[in-house]
């Protein structure tokens, strides 16, 4: 039995445990009791992402997940308001029958972490703050959070921003929602900004190239006026010991025949306008005389899909970290990681995803440590068996620490919302 | 000029302390950074809402982020308010002086300290314009998106506090997705940086909650900004619509089919005609409505584009197309659209910019809305929109020098806000609250939202000494307005400062 099993066993020991308010004024009068009792809640919705951050040990279990619900959809005003625990898939579903989407691709972190598929849920996806491939172009989660409501600590019910995209009416606590982890109000319900989809999308393949040049196509792309929305860089399979990342058995695509390493810029639109971007591209990059192949279509879909879901993991009880950097300095930190963790670059090389064979808290604060000289940050995303439990799950300094630690004050006075579950004390 | 009421002067402070004041900040800058005669003052008194004037105890201009540090910190413990300011180019008296307070100018802090191409960003001190941003970098095609009117003239620390957009926001966002990082000094002097080059940052979003917090938090003494590469080709429509309802269609159906123009403007008749007398733009004299419609993105991109938004105007009865054919025709298109205020300043002796965001789908009922109020106060309005994102302009004229002309400005322009508020949109869409809208943050509000946002501004300002007096309503004017229980003359929330 896993740690985090016994921990399950002592703490949720029977169904009265879990609370699951059917509305918003339940939420309240839930919170409001525990506020005047001091009763710690854990908040959650369909736990896709509960094993991100510290493990909770609450008396009681907040489960929003029967807040489900479309609420109001415009597509033609570009937004979409629903209850905070309503399934991501079925939000996209319902902007796919209009040719829109959440344009921050919303990552299955399920499958990942759990073993089976689970996007989430709208409050879910806001409280964690974590997007895919396309970040650089369209921003995050945070980018597309136009309003919420929902509960504070002492239990009052609190809305910030609204339907429109330009709004700068008091403080923007949306953006303060995005990546709280829970720990400040308990969401019921936020609106999100959609886009129209893309008819297509290509995926230019340069094969074979050093960490030096791949991450130099990846930037001189986005630099481009091409419109690129995802840029990757896979290293050629190494042998490090216990690590399982493998990127020919995960991409098994009839046109990515070849086994070395992969750098892949995607464009998105109509068709003939993404040919003419793809070809442009190639002229810029000057990269006609390289052995390069293109993916289009489904195999483009595909491609980028298994990319944002992070199949590359699914087989691996490593721990799992990812690292957040300026984009000039990746080369440098490969050289002083690689030869002990497996890698690949995302968000056209500002994002590093690294897969650690026996990693040691000390080992972790070490990637950390240089991670933070260069400007950057460091989460782990999954713990290993081999380390379960790591005491500084996120990155924060002293004085974002005390700035943190006020702000939940002012919304948790008595600190009963995920407490601990970002920090110790926030 | 009516009267606003600001929070309690201490008198005590202006007769007895200020050559005090004086000779501390003198310990931290130099003499000529500091001024305090009256005469020197005068230039300070107010920020591009003019109608509110009031002149601070003293001004200074720190030279760099140590001296705003230890200016704050003095401050906090003297317990003397700091009011911070940019350019001076808000609109909605965010940076207005109180007599007690210091006003701290950023504007020596004007340098652009990196440019950096690899991680597509510039570090730049709060005082640099939002333009020279632009320039800095347009040699190797690169740009500052945001592009507020008042871009020539106002900072970019200054659109970090406001949250400034400019007519690229649908495509290209405000600032706040467009930063990647501030240095920032707190009240009590602590200096931090959040963000820096890397894409988001963890933990709460800290610079997410000062982006748009108009200087009510931190003082800002330097930004990282997102540059993007230019794209290969825009070009300009202009469309002009013989109904507003035609215009209002057509610009949901330019949305609805999937298009994101990278600017959409409209103007109403009276704009069209103020403009175009104005700067001889070229536009539709008999059109009710005109368009904007900007299409960027590489030269396939932008014909596919034009050709598609054409087929729409024409199915919503446009009255006149024109393409721009050149850049400088391109930019004639705008010069009008960018002279909407000058040209309204020829029409009228004074006027008032408001700033509502409605969604887009409510354009007509609000523009009608408006001819109504219009005719009930008797005063003319000509109307800019940022089509795209549902951003109003109404600009109100009137004569200042005419008894009560403001007052009854004011009422107007209160009534179109709290309109806005009704039909879903918020009470102001870029210009910020400030003193001008403070007190209809009630009309958007309930006590419970703005309770939790002074809790949180005395979080990071426990005196609030900080730009006092903006943003929030005064308290009493909610309770009179019934939005407050006031039960036996005890009313709730008593830790809470009043103004």
């Amino acid at each position: 039995m896993s740690i985090e099993e016994k921990q399950n066993l002592q703490t949720y020991q029977s169904s009265d445990f879990i609370e699951y308010p059917q509305s918003e004024k339940e939420v309240a009068a839930f919170i409001r009791k525990s506020y005047k009792a001091n009763i710690p809640i854990e908040l959650s919705g369909s736990k896709s992402k509960k094993k991100i951050g510290k493990p909770l040990q609450c008396a009681k279990i907040l489960n929003l997940s029967n807040l489900n619900g479309i609420i109001e959809y415009l597509p033609e005003e570009l937004y979409i308001k629903v209850k905070a625990g309503t399934p991501i898939q079925l939000i996209e579903e319902k902007l796919k029958k209009n040719n829109q989407q959440l344009a921050f691709e919303p990552i299955d972190f399920g499958y990942f972490l759990n073993g089976k598929s689970n996007y989430g849920t709208a409050g879910g996806q806001v409280a964690c703050n974590i997007s895919g491939p396309r970040r650089f172009k369209v921003g995050s989660v945070r980018d597309h959070v136009l309003g919420f409501r929902g509960v504070n600590g002492k239990g009052e019910i609190i809305k910030s921003g609204g339907v429109v995209v330009k709004n700068v009416t008091g403080y923007d606590l949306s953006k303060l929602m995005c990546g709280s982890y829970g720990t400040l109000v308990a969401l019921t319900e936020v609106t999100f900004k959609v886009l129209p989809t893309f008819d297509e999308s290509m995926t230019l393949i340069i094969h074979n190239q050093s960490i030096e040049s791949g991450s130099g196509y990846l930037s001189d792309s986005v630099s481009s006026s091409n419109d690129v929305s995802g840029a990757v860089y896979f290293p050629k399979n190494s042998d490090i010991t216990g690590c399982v990342m493998n990127i020919e058995d995960t991409f098994k695509l009839n046109d990515l025949k070849q086994d070395g390493s992969i750098t892949a810029i995607r464009v998105e639109g109509s068709k003939k306008l993404i040919e003419k971007k793809t070809n442009n591209l190639i002229k810029e990059l000057q990269i006609s005389n390289l052995n390069i192949s293109v993916l289009e279509k489904n195999q483009s879909y595909i491609f980028w899909k298994k990319v944002k879901n992070l199949e590359f993991f699914y087989s691996s009880n490593n721990s799992i970290i990812r690292i957040v950097i300026p984009p000039s300095e990746n080369v440098k930190l490969i050289y002083q990681l690689s030869n002990k963790y497996k890698y690949y670059l995302d968000w056209a090389g500002a994002l590093i995803w690294l897969e650690a064979f026996e990693l040691s808290e000390h080992m972790f604060e070490s990637i950390r440590k240089k991670v933070v000289k260069i400007g950057g940050y460091v989460t782990m995303i999954k713990n290993s068996e081999y380390l379960p439990y790591v005491e500084e799950v996120f990155t924060i300094n002293r004085h974002r620490f005390n700035i943190s630690q006020n702000i939940k004050k002012s919304f948790d006075p008595k600190s009963i919302l995920n407490p601990g579950k970002m920090y110790t004390g926030i | 000029m009516t009267k606003l009421i600001m929070p309690k002067i201490d008198r005590k402070l202006i007769l007895n302390k200020k050559v005090e004041i004086v000779s501390e900040l003198k310990k931290i800058t130099k003499a000529e950074n500091i001024l305090d005669h009256e005469d020197q003052l005068r230039p300070f008194e107010t920020d591009a809402l003019t109608a509110y004037k009031q002149k601070p105890l003293i001004v200074v201009f720190p030279e760099n982020t140590k001296e705003v540090s230890d200016i704050l910190a003095y401050c906090n413990q003297e317990r003397i308010k700091v009011v911070p300011r940019g350019a001076g180019t808000g609109l909605s008296g965010g940076a207005l002086p109180l007599a007690d307070s210091i006003l701290l100018c950023l504007s020596k802090l004007n340098k652009i300290i990196d440019i950096d191409y690899k991680n597509r960003c510039v570090v730049a001190q709060p005082g640099v314009t939002n333009l020279s941003i632009t320039e800095a970098v347009q040699d190797k095609d690169f740009y500052y998106a945001p592009d507020p009117s008042s871009q020539i003239a106002c900072s970019i620390g200054g659109n970090v506090a406001e949250n400034s957009g400019g007519v690229h926001s649908l495509k290209y966002g405000t600032t706040t997705n467009n930063i990647f990082g501030v240095e920032v000094v707190f009240m009590d002097g602590t200096i931090t940086r959040l963000g820096g080059k890397t894409y988001d940052s963890e933990g709460y979003d800290l610079l997410g909650l000062i982006t748009g917090s108009e200087g009510l938090l931190c003082v800002i003494t330097e930004v990282t900004v997102k540059i993007l590469k230019k794209p290969q080709a825009v070009k300009a429509a202009l469309i002009g619509f013989s109904t507003i309802e035609d215009g209002g269609k057509c610009v949901t159906e330019i949305i609805a089919s999937g298009i994101i123009p990278a600017g959409m403007e409209m103007m109403d008749k009276a704009l069209i005609h103020a403009t175009d007398n104005f700067v001889k733009a070229g536009y539709p004299r008999d059109a009710e409505a005109m368009l904007i419609v900007e299409l960027d993105g590489t030269d396939e991109e932008v014909e596919e584009l034009i050709e598609r938004v054409i087929k729409i105007s024409r199915k919503n009865k446009s009255s006149s197309i024109k393409i721009s054919k050149s850049e400088k025709q391109r930019l004639k298109f705008w010069a009008g659209r960018k002279a909407a205020f000058p040209a309204c300043g020829d029409m009228a002796p004074d006027y008032y910019c408001m700033d509502g965001t409605i969604p887009r789908n409510k354009l007509v009922q609000v523009l009608k809305e408006i001819a109504k109020l219009s005719k009930k106060y008797d005063l003319p309005v000509a109307n800019a929109f940022h089509a795209g994102d549902g951003n109003l302009h109404p600009l109100i004229m009137y004569d200042a020098n005419e008894k009560n002309a403001l007052e009854k400005t004011e009422k107007f322009g209160a009534e179109i806000l709290k309109y806005c508020v009704k039909v879903g949109g918020v009470l102001t869409g870029e210009h910020g609250v400030g003193v001008e809208k403070r007190e209809l943050m009630c009309e958007m509000f309930n006590n419970n939202d703005i309770q939790q946002q002074i809790k949180l501004k005395k979080s990071l300002d426990v005196s609030s000494l900080l730009n006092p007096g903006k943003v929030y309503p005064i308290l009493r004017k909610c309770a009179e307005e019934g939005r407050v229980h006031v039960h036996r003359g005890k009313t709730k929330f008593t830790d809470i400062p009043k103004f």
